[in-house]
């Protein structure tokens, strides 16, 4: 298992076709990632970086090139084996934290749980990554209009765990919240890592970027170093 | 316990809208109520109508096969309008008019256990009554039958030849009481002229194929002779049967008899305009559901605008869903359930109150409930739901599709 990267991109290209002429988001761009690392993607806006994290986050496929999320090809999967692999594989984060209004707190975090599972979570998970990100059983019973940003991007991180993922995949987790704030969401990813899991940050701020072990630049859809 | 959180999600998006979707809902209730209350209407509307000519559908009348087929719809009243029929003289000698005494006796032998069987004289000639000059069914029949047949209201029936009876709408358009006279015949064309006294006034009878008594003057056999001539020759035979189960059994029992080696006979029944009666009644109904069915093409539109709201405000939202690994399956879903949650609501309302408006409008329409609570006429009310929850269903399809098919990279980009 050490071996293989849960992130590998060999000659990823992606291209947008428009009638004005093909946009080239990703430019022949080779990553690897491995398990249990801490990397922060940086670049300027409109370098990519959102079209890689979209690739990355099985949101989209490339048009050439391989790109393997824990040793599968996702390049020819349907519809279907992506939503399966983002409801399984991958931990979304979101800038705009991105919790579904209709539902409680708690429900947002048992939500891909009962989707997974297909039914109510008995085994007190929920509660419990709750409890890890400091959100206490009443503010669980609160729809996210009625929580601070804070709140619910503690609520985002729990939501984006209670399938275990194999990777976290951060766009921007401090970019709407206040330095205090986003500082305390950066202990938690940096304390998330440290338990072992792959932490994955989009940023162009470069105070998140330092909190992490390896820095991959992208510029023009091309890796400028690492 | 164990919930569908895909439900949930329709169930809280139906109650976060709440007076959006209960707009929705009104339009399905209104459709519903319409075409269940019009269904209905037409349904009861029906077996009344039914119910009143079924008083009359017990009734066969034979006739002579003339060779002319068809065109005896309205049965005896229409033929007698005519001027005398004309016993013995007809341009083609080979048919005759009538049923003779031995045709008579077979028909008495093959329908007689099935109910009464009564010969019937019938045609229609000029009368005056003092000075008034009209014209009018005259009838000859037996005396036994008579007996057995008609109902006299008032006074008694002719047993002396010179006497009659005639039906009540007769004698009150020529003012004729017990004891008038009438003369019947037109002596301007060499007919034999004779005068009668009314003895008795028939009981109202209503319309009626066999013997329009109503309108008649009814005379004993040998007095209608005496004037058309033609003894034995009958205009009719009917054949009232008792239990009306047997009407096809009679129809068979007379065609075996008679009509074995070739049509002597024709025989009707009241089926036929029962059928036109109903089919007409059934056609109205359709046509009136059909415009009842056009406020429930308008519930649907307002389904589907309401669908297509609830997508266009939760882009981002299903942005999110897709994003974090919900299949589009369950988008779909998701739209469907709040599509045919909106139609459970709204045909469930409907359905309760048409049976309330339902009740008042075939009291209003149709003048009487008894039959409302029958098979035929509830059966409208799980139709319109049924119908009602299907388009719901129906414009939720468009909507729900659209939402499972959106990118979600672009979905989670809109504001």
């Amino acid at each position: 298992m050490q071996d293989i990267p849960v992130i590998e991109l060999n000659d990823v290209s992606k291209i947008y076709p428009l009638l004005s002429g093909d946009v080239v988001a990703l430019d022949h761009l080779s990553i690897r990632i491995d398990r249990g690392e801490f990397v922060a993607i940086m670049g300027p806006s409109g370098s990519g970086k959102s079209t890689l994290l979209n690739q990355i986050g099985g949101l989209d496929v490339p048009t050439s090139g391989v790109l393997k999320i824990t040793g599968k090809n996702i390049r020819h999967m349907s519809d279907i084996e992506l939503t399966d692999l983002r409801l399984n594989a991958i931990g979304y984060i979101f800038q705009k934290f991105n919790l579904i209004p209709l539902l409680t707190a708690y429900e947002n975090v048992e939500y891909p749980y009962i989707l997974k599972h297909r039914d109510n979570d008995t085994t007190g998970r929920v509660s419990r990554l709750l409890a890890d990100v400091g959100i206490d059983r009443k503010m669980a019973e609160h729809k996210p209009a009625e929580l601070s940003g804070g709140q619910q991007q503690r609520v985002a991180v729990a939501r984006a765990l209670v399938n275990d993922p194999d990777i976290l995949l951060c766009d921007e987790p401090t970019g709407n919240l206040d330095t205090k704030t986003g500082g305390q969401i950066m202990d938690m990813l940096t304390d998330l890592n440290r338990q072992g899991r792959t932490v994955i940050i989009v940023t162009h701020d470069p105070l998140v970027g330092e909190r992490a072990e390896r820095i991959i630049r992208i510029k023009d859809g091309k890796v400028e170093g690492s | 316990m164990k919930k569908d959180i895909i439900l949930q999600l329709s169930v809280r998006s139906i109650r976060l809208n709440f007076l959006r979707s209960v707009l929705a809902a009104i339009g399905i209730v209104i459709g519903v109520v319409a075409i269940a209350s019009m269904g209905m209407m037409g349904a009861n509307m029906t077996m009344s109508v039914t119910e009143q000519l079924s008083a009359m559908a017990n009734v066969l009348v034979v006739k002579a096969d003339t060779g002319g087929g068809g065109g005896f719809f309205g049965g005896g009243p229409g033929e007698s309008s005519g001027t005398i029929s004309k016993k013995t003289s007809s341009s083609s000698v080979s048919t005759k008019d009538y049923i003779t005494k031995s045709e008579f006796d077979d028909l008495l032998r093959a329908a007689g256990k099935y109910g009464t069987v009564y010969p019937l004289y019938q045609t229609s000639d000029k009368i005056q009554v003092g000075d008034n000059q009209g014209r009018a069914a005259i009838y000859g029949m037996r005396e036994d039958d008579m007996a057995s047949v008609l109902i006299v209201d008032q006074g008694e029936l002719p047993k002396s030849a010179g006497s009659v009876v005639v039906g009540p709408t007769l004698a009150d358009r020529q003012g004729l009481t017990l004891g008038s006279r009438i003369t019947i015949g037109d002596a301007t064309k060499n007919e034999s002229v004779q005068k009668f006294r009314v003895v008795g006034i028939l009981k109202q009878k209503g319309m009626s194929m066999d013997l329009n008594s109503d309108n008649g003057i009814i005379m004993p056999e040998k007095s209608y002779v005496g004037i058309v001539g033609g003894m034995e020759q009958y205009d009719q035979v009917n054949v009232i049967v008792s239990d009306i189960k047997n009407i096809n059994t009679t129809k068979s029992a007379i065609t075996d008899q008679l009509n074995r080696k070739k049509n002597v006979v024709s025989i009707q029944d009241s089926s036929r305009m029962l059928e036109s009666i109903t089919s007409t009644v059934g056609t109205l109904t359709t046509f009136v559901m059909a415009i009842a069915g056009i406020s429930l093409l308008v519930a649907a539109i307002s389904i589907f605008n309401v669908m297509m709201m609830s997508v266009t405000e939760r882009i981002r939202e299903i942005g999110i869903l897709r994003s974090i690994g919900t299949q589009k399956s369950e988008i779909r879903r998701m739209f469907l359930y709040e599509a045919i949650i909106l139609g459970l609501v709204g045909a469930g309302i409907g359905a309760i109150m048409s049976v309330i408006l339902g009740w008042l409008v075939v009291l209003a329409m149709v003048g009487t409930t008894d039959y409302f609570f029958t098979y035929q006429s509830l059966i409208y009310v799980p139709v319109s739901m049924t119908i009602g929850i299907a388009i719901c269903i129906f414009s939720g399809v468009y909507p729900a599709w659209r939402a499972a098919n959106l990118d979600p990279i672009e979905a989670l980009r809109a504001e």
